[in-house]
């Protein structure tokens, strides 16, 4: 039996610590709202909820100790969201420069006429 | 190896342990595999609707900040601070699993499973407010302003985001309360709980998907410059 086939049993004390960290980055989440960073808003909150899912991700799915293959798996995972969201943002991003004839929309969303 | 040998390994099979497999630990690599696999179709199903929120945002910002104020982020901070608490309390009860204690394992899954009804308790409160207040998109979709029309995407946004993380909190309820009998019944030990574990990984990525969802919805700062 190999040693990574070892089940691994976390101390209670750990998730008691990442319990607590995962609060106190709630608060800060909604601390950090109330400041206003520009256009680092978003960047921001998105950050902080990322610290948050890594901590998840690691301890309380034991990601920490896991197989390399298992890792692998989540890693890829995350791989293809971005490719979701880069190929889907490369259109958006790319409308509008790359064809001038695409609709045009108001701030509040009426389409607008073509000039 | 002899014939009689051989029937004397089959007798000391785990009765959880199929017949493909050469012991426990393989058996419970590859399920923790394919666990993960599911999780990476999951993330994909939720990555969607993330694209289309952060495209929608972008081209709307004031709408979804006009919207996230009809939003409570007292009850949404209350929720992730009960749903955090659940991923604790399912964190436990696969560590009593590994550890062997059923008693345990039966308490903190009950415990898991009381969470998350709180949450979804806090999540029918929300919703009501949102229909007594007619910010259901459709038919009775009012909003006043300009912003009217890309305010009723956010909420589309809204409940498909919500309402898809609720579900998945809704199918993991009866299989943690499945996972409570079997464990009072013995069902699962320190050799043998890869169900309580694999459970234990789909309730924390539903908590992961809330961490996300919390700050997108409910807290869009109205101050951002448009």
């Amino acid at each position: 039996m190999s040693e990574r086939h070892q089940s691994h049993v976390v101390s209670p004390l750990l998730y008691l610590a990442v319990f607590a960290s995962l609060m106190v980055l709630t608060v800060v989440t909604v601390a950090a709202s109330r400041f206003d960073f520009g256009p680092w808003n978003t960047v921001v909150a998105l950050g902080i909820a990322v610290v948050k899912a890594t901590l998840v991700v690691f301890f309380f799915m034991h990601l920490k100790w896991s197989s390399r293959l298992v890792r692998l798996m989540a890693a890829a995972a995350f791989m293809w969201l971005a490719l979701l969201i880069a190929g889907a943002y490369s259109d958006y991003l790319g409308r509008g420069r790359v064809n001038t004839a695409v609709e045009k929309r108001s701030p509040t969303g009426a389409l607008l006429e073509d000039r | 190896m002899s014939e009689a040998m051989a029937h004397h390994a089959e007798a000391d099979r785990h009765p959880a342990l199929a017949h493909h497999f050469e012991g426990l630990p393989e058996q419970k690599e590859a399920a923790g595999l394919g666990m993960w696999l599911f999780l990476a179709q999951e993330v994909m199903f939720f990555g969607g609707l993330f694209t289309c929120y952060t495209i929608y945002r972008n081209l709307y910002p004031a709408a979804f900040a006009a919207g996230s104020a009809h939003l409570n982020w007292k009850l949404g901070a209350f929720n992730t601070a009960v749903l955090i608490g659940s991923s604790l309390t399912m964190a436990m009860a696969v560590h009593a699993a590994a550890v062997g204690k059923r008693r345990q394992i039966v308490a903190y899954l009950l415990l898991t499973v009381a969470l998350g009804s709180v949450f979804l308790g806090v999540k029918v409160v929300e919703y009501a407010d949102k229909f007594h207040h007619h910010l259901v998109p459709g038919e009775h979709f009012r909003f006043e302003g300009p912003l009217a029309r890309p305010a009723q995407i956010y909420f589309s946004l809204y409940f498909a985001m919500t309402g898809l993380h609720a579900l998945h909190m809704i199918i993991g309820i009866p299989i943690l309360l499945t996972l409570a009998v079997l464990a009072h019944r013995g069902r699962y030990s320190a050799d043998y709980h890869a169900p309580v574990e694999l459970t234990g990984l789909y309730w924390h990525f539903v908590d992961i998907v809330w961490i996300f969802l919390f700050p997108l919805l409910y807290l869009i700062p109205t101050h951002a410059p448009h």
